[in-house]
């Protein structure tokens, strides 16, 4: 049945170069590239965007018209030469106003819009990269800081957010503007026409390394505040430790130092910013100066009357207001861009211990067994720490894994959990390579409880509750709400099966004891419970999930010695149909297990009952003795 | 004629319009505990009294430069003034006349030219001074909030830490700062300008009273507009800035939760928690947008509206005789000026109800109370081992309107130099009780005396120096392992030598597995410590404490992750420490192995939040059966197996028959 085996000729083959993918700071796109991914990961942007930018079009004419009706209210209403005629300008009074306001509410239903579809495909893409972030495999999660990776999902997003709520339309819209005011001056004047893009010719030239400047400077603020962001996270999830040790002053120079270095590169991104916005500034000035020079020269030529260069100084106005906008514009675009190179750097990073997804192999449930043939594995630019480890978990079986710190079981459990594929060799679930199996049957079948096991804000049996799947609990009654969040309501079959577990394990007394039992608030990280008690919640969630194969890394180590006594029984009684791998350092649990396994500075020594091999005089006998010596 | 400069900077003072980011800030414990104090940092009064605190709080801050900025802008508005009335001379005495042919006046039109190119240069420096001081006013202020606010956390105790998530702590760091400070963007130049209205107002008052009244008119409105915008922005806004706190909080949780939700395959779940919070965020940020919308073009409809109400009457006046039409041309003109500064308040007052909220938000982290409030005696360092005694110590906490006993009625006297094992069940008290003497809190009741001071009066520095704590779970920094262990910048006054730091990691029995990293005590360690198995790390958090040679070492399970056989050794070298010429120090230890517990000299047994028995291990066993059952449940438990062996030993359960395994035990 196993398919793998004709894939891949096991042992020797190796799968991956473990170098260890990295989430980048950036991604390398260039700006246009930038763009037309980031509209691709949020096509909401586009929703209806025909419509909105002929609104925009409508009012930004609008906002042309109007001082062209003031124009034309004063030169044939008030400054006739026969005096004023009071209706004529009311009429172009009423009309001017009523286009104004026609153009408002157009540019009010532009911004609505923009909003509406900004906003939809900025969500979108948050959600996807923080998805993204959690397919990641393990090793790549931890090559950034918490609070940088935070920083990817909500501020780098807000980055964006202005450019393309405001922005994108409005360069459009400028270019727009631009052209017809180039259409307009040419019916006055082609000459000053020229005169004009001319004297533009060299800002445009500028623009381009001017802007490439302000990209780098954006990205380093986007970066930094990044930084900052984990330093910060750092204090506040370190909290405990920096006042144990009174290191409260050096982690606040650290932050200092993070929140200058944020300081300055904004400091210096809006530097280039003025300037290459005055820049803009100066042109648009200069060039009334040149106009009126060019054009009295070509009036005296006979080329142009007085009323027609006024009229055109005037239009030069449309002309340089656009101009100068889109300087604006695009540095603000500098800033987006910054902001999407990070989000896209993290939808980017490749998912190393990949999902095959809806096409992968769905293994039946039921007892599991599980089969290491000629793993060998290495962290990212270490040395190898399992050197070609076969071993068979056979089903219904309680194994013990032990072993000296640093022999590699852990290792062993993060193999057989699915957190990290070897570098070479394979794992087998039931005779089909763990590469094969679709992510969900895999993490249905087996769970991991970790030595910290992490809770979450909210109550123990909410706690509890997290990680239970439909099936367990028939009628698909999960412990979560259609918005993800974990409920439990008392008296629900939940709820139920919660007070259920926590006595199976003999936990009762226990829970007896807490504030509100089993509504007791756990807090931040579940900080209000001791070390102890958080790993009594894992294992309660653990038993609670119903998988088939049970893997428990030091799970129990900082429970008391009654207490991981009763829940090595209840797992016991419970294993009945199902596997457990236990890695351990007390050897009471290698004890209690079917089969203990020996694991010494990366390779398997000793595998057998624990009678066997204590009376073997190997390696486990020693380590038993000295257990007992200690324990006794 | 032409206004030179209308768009100014639009893009600009749009930045974080109410949508962008903003902050967060905090739930409602934090309301709660966060209440603003009289003398605190909260803005106080009516809305307008709040938003000229904001302002004032703000320009005082960093007033050198903000006079610098307004003042640039203030040159800008009279430069640009300047400009148009230069265009209108130049049109009449220099054009109209060359054109009709006059030789002196195309003679001058060089003259005209270059004038007019100054201008435009002074009016071109005046914007990229007001932008460069501008943006050093805003980078400095947020700098100074994010430092003012990060600083607060430190000093916070960990009680108000439990309950605020990090995620919201980060927002209140980043998203409200830059809600804060938004207002600051558009601040010098709208402050700056004001010139342009004073100047255009006196002009248009000299011009005609009603012409000018009906020019003015713009001014009530813009303020009408403006209160009903913000009462309708400032909920959205608050709603905006919580949102994104708890957007940030679920991110922050998840991504520390990242092995679990791994490991528990609930990638989906996660990821639809956090797309519930994201929708939320999205539709109060379309909420605020909307009332933007239209609050905006509203803004920058008025001073277009003005024009035409002053053509208007000023159409009736003339009729009337009682102003000239140039008058009236002349007003239209100055309205189109003060359409500059109107545009650039509407920027201000549109950023001001983020503004308050984000400020609000930080205010509520300066002023949370229950910082330990800092001891002043000194206290030397140095000597032998800490006398302890705990005096009549109890603890409360405050949970669902309940109040919880933790601790109670608990009486220790420690001798110097004593190795004390405080032995429990999971949940007891334990920690609690020895997080009080390395003060991580108070006792609700009673005090803890060190050498007969009570801790709460020593001086922080002294009591970290004398006092070490290493927590169950280990927290490794982002650093070198030399900065792990010394908690202190390299080549720092006083920092630790090399040598004192390899003696610390030789006690802590790490110091092989440092020699092996790659550079050694240079070696970068990751947040998670991920590089270090969970035992390994649990030593370089026990070597952090010894290199401070303290007087008291509080050891709370500080070992589950390390071997047995290694621990032994760990703490038979600290009870060596008087042979190697060290003061032996006190040490308290929470700990479960018996063969640990047996190495001490007094064993205290916790239950229920108060201390059982007090005694020596043996004693205890003779004495306390609760005591006798924790000792002894791997002992019985061996037994009660060994019983149940032989019950049905003809049938041994689940033992492998794949011989495959037993095979390779060769290798």
């Amino acid at each position: 049945m196993s398919t793998a085996a004709n894939v891949r000729p096991a042992h020797e083959e190796v799968v991956e170069d473990a170098t260890g993918a990295r989430i980048a700071s950036a991604s390398e796109l260039g700006v246009f590239a930038t763009l037309r991914r980031g509209v691709q990961m949020s096509p909401q942007i586009l929703d209806g965007i025909w419509v909105t930018l002929l609104l925009a079009v409508a009012a930004a004419l609008g906002r042309v018209v109007v001082p062209i009706a003031v124009q034309q209210t004063l030169d044939t209403g008030i400054l006739p030469e026969d005096g004023p005629d009071t209706g004529r300008v009311a009429l172009l009074v009423g009309v001017a106003a009523a286009v104004l306001v026609v153009a408002g509410l157009c540019s009010a239903f532009v911004n609505v819009r923009l909003f509406r579809s900004t906003e939809a495909g900025l969500a979108a893409l948050r959600v996807r990269a923080f998805r993204h972030v959690h397919d990641l495999s393990v090793l790549t999660q931890n090559t950034e800081r918490r609070g940088a990776l935070v920083s990817r999902v909500t501020s780098d997003v807000d980055t964006i957010s202005l450019f393309v709520q405001w922005g994108g339309i409005m360069l459009l819209v400028s270019i727009l503007q631009i052209g017809v005011a180039t259409v307009l001056m040419s019916v006055y004047s082609w000459q000053l026409t020229l005169v004009v893009w001319a004297c533009f010719i060299p800002l445009f030239l500028v623009l381009r390394p001017a802007q490439r400047r302000v990209n780098v400077a954006y990205t380093a603020v986007r970066a930094r505040v990044g930084a900052m962001l984990g330093a910060i996270s750092e204090s506040v999830v370190g909290a405990e430790t920096i006042r144990a040790y009174g290191a409260a002053g050096r982690t606040g120079r650290r932050i200092d130092a993070a929140v200058e270095s944020t300081r300055s590169a904004m400091v210096r991104a809006q530097k280039l910013v003025a300037l290459v916005f005055s820049s803009g500034v100066l042109v648009a000035n200069l060039v009334l100066s040149v106009v009126v020079v060019v054009g009295t020269m070509l009036g005296i030529g006979g080329g142009l009357s007085t009323g027609e260069l006024v009229a055109f100084l005037f239009l030069v106005q449309l002309f340089t207001g656009p101009v100068q906008m889109a300087t604006e514009i695009l540095n603000e675009l500098q800033n987006a861009v910054a902001g999407w190179r990070r989000v896209l750097a993290v939808v980017e990073t490749p998912v190393q211990v990949a999902d095959p997804g809806p096409g992968g192999v769905r293994t039946p449930r039921g007892p599991a067994h599980v089969r290491l043939e000629g793993v060998r594995f290495a962290y990212p630019g270490g040395p190898e720490v399992l050197h070609g480890v076969d071993l068979d978990f056979p089903e219904q079986t309680s194994v013990a894994v032990v072993g000296q710190t640093g022999s590699g079981k852990t290792t062993i459990a993060k193999l057989v959990t699915r957190l990290m594929d070897p570098t070479a060799g394979r794992v087998l679930l039931d005779g089909t390579d763990l590469r094969e199996i679709s992510g969900t049957n895999l993490r249905e079948r087996v769970v991991l409880v970790p030595q910290e096991g992490f809770l979450f804000d909210g109550t123990l049996a909410e706690n509890i509750a997290y990680g239970t799947r439909g099936t367990a609990l028939g009628g698909g009654d999960r412990a979560e709400s259609a918005d993800g969040a974990t409920t439990v309501t008392p008296g629900s079959a939940l709820d139920d099966r919660i007070v259920e577990a926590v006595a199976e394990l003999g936990l009762t007394d226990w829970v007896a004891d807490l504030p509100d039992g089993l509504r007791t608030d756990v807090g931040q990280r579940g900080e209000g419970l001791s070390a102890g008690e958080r790993q009594l919640v894992a294992i309660a969630r653990a038993y609670l999930a119903e998988a088939d194969l049970l893997v428990l890394d030091e799970a129990t180590s900082a429970v008391d010695p009654a207490t991981e006594v009763r829940i090595a029984r209840a797992l016991d009684s419970l294993t009945a149909g199902r596997s457990t791998i236990t890695i351990a350092h007390r050897l009471s649990t290698a004890e209690a297990a079917d089969l203990v396994v020996v694991v010494d500075q990366g390779e398997v020594v000793e595998v057998g009952p624990h009678v066997e091999l204590a009376r073997a005089g190997g390696v486990y006998a020693a380590m038993h003795a000295s257990w007992v010596a200690q324990t006794r | 004629m032409p206004v030179p400069g209308s768009t100014h900077d639009r893009a600009h003072h749009r930045t974080r319009n109410g949508t962008t980011p903003a902050a967060t800030s905090n739930d409602s414990s934090a309301t709660r505990e966060g209440r603003t104090r009289p003398g605190g940092h909260g803005l106080t009064g009516s809305r307008l009294r709040r938003s000229a605190q904001l302002i004032g709080r703000g320009l005082r801050a960093e007033w050198r430069i903000y006079v610098l900025a307004i003042g640039s802008s203030a040159l800008f508005g009279g430069v640009t003034v300047l400009m148009s009335q230069a265009i209108g001379q130049v049109t009449d005495s220099v054009v109209v006349p060359a054109l009709a042919g006059d030789a002196e006046a195309r003679s001058r039109i060089w003259v005209a030219g270059l004038v007019l190119a100054g201008i435009a240069v002074t009016l071109a420096l005046t914007v990229a001074a007001r932008r460069v001081f501008a943006g050093y006013g805003f980078a400095n202020l947020q700098a100074r909030h994010r430092t003012a606010v990060t600083h607060q956390y430190l000093r916070l105790p960990m009680s108000w830490h439990r309950a605020h998530p990090t995620g919201q702590l980060l927002s209140n760091a980043n998203s409200d700062v830059e809600a804060a400070t938004g207002v600051f963007n558009p601040l010098p130049f709208a402050l700056g300008v004001v010139v342009m209205i004073v100047v255009a107002a006196v002009m248009l008052f000299r011009v005609d009273v009603w012409l000018a009244c009906a020019a003015l008119v713009v001014i009530p409105v813009a303020i009408v507009v403006n209160v009903v915008f913000q009462r309708y922005m400032s909920p959205a806004i608050t709603r905006a800035q919580q949102l994104r706190a708890e957007v940030s909080d679920v991110a922050h949780e998840s991504f520390e939760a990242a092995l679990l939700v791994k490991s528990l395959g609930t990638e989906d779940r996660e990821e639809r928690r956090f797309a519930a919070r994201a929708d939320e965020l999205r539709a109060a940020n379309v909420r605020v947008g909307v009332v933007r919308a239209f609050f905006d073009p509203v803004i920058e409809l008025l001073p277009s509206l003005g024009t035409l109400l002053v053509l208007g009457v000023g159409v009736v006046r003339i009729a009337s005789g009682d102003v000239a039409t140039g008058d009236v041309v002349t007003a239209a003109y100055l309205l189109t000026v003060m359409a500059v500064p109107v545009r650039a308040f509407g920027w201000v007052l549109g950023e001001l109800p983020r503004g308050l909220v984000g400020y609000e938000r930080i205010s509520r982290v300066l002023d949370a109370g229950g910082i330990l409030e800092p001891g002043t005696v000194h206290v030397p360092a140095g000597g032998a081992g800490a006398h302890v005694r705990v005096e009549g110590v109890g603890v409360d906490v405050r949970a669902g309107g309940r109040t919880i006993t933790l601790l109670d009625g608990v009486d220790l006297d420690l001798a110097p130099g004593s190795t004390v094992a405080v032995v429990g069940p999971t949940g007891a008290g334990k920690t609690t009780l020895v997080s009080l003497l390395a003060r991580l809190s108070d006792p609700t009741r009673g005090r803890v005396l060190l050498d007969g001071v009570d801790i709460r009066t020593v001086r922080p520095a002294d009591l970290t120096s004398r006092v070490a704590l290493v927590a169950q779970s280990t927290f490794i920094f982002e650093d070198s392992v030399r900065s792990n262990v010394t908690l202190a910048d390299d080549g720092e006054a006083g920092a630790p030598s090399d040598e004192a730091v390899w003696a610390a990691l030789r006690l802590a029995k790490v110091d092989e597995v440092v020699a092996h990293l790659p550079g050694g005590l240079d070696a970068p360690l990751g947040e998670r410590g991920a590089n270090l198995s969970g035992g390994q790390r649990q030593r370089l958090a026990i070597a952090r404490a010894l290199v401070r040679s303290p007087q008291l070492l509080v050891l709370d399970d500080a070992t589950s992750a390390v071997d047995p056989r290694v621990e032994q050794q760990i703490l038979a070298g600290l009870r060596s420490g008087t042979e190697r010429g060290v003061a032996q120090p006190t040490v308290v230890m929470v700990a479960y192995r018996m063969s640990s517990v047996a190495l001490a000299d007094v064993v205290v047994h916790v239950e229920s939040g108060r201390v059982v028995d007090v005694g020596t291990h043996d004693e205890l066993l003779a004495r306390d059966a609760g005591y006798r059952a924790l000792a002894t449940a791997y002992a019985q438990e061996a037994d009660r197996r060994a019983a149940a062996a032989e019950d049905e030993i003809d049938e041994p359960h689940g033992i492998v028959e794949d011989d495959r395994a037993t095979e390779e035990v060769a290798e």
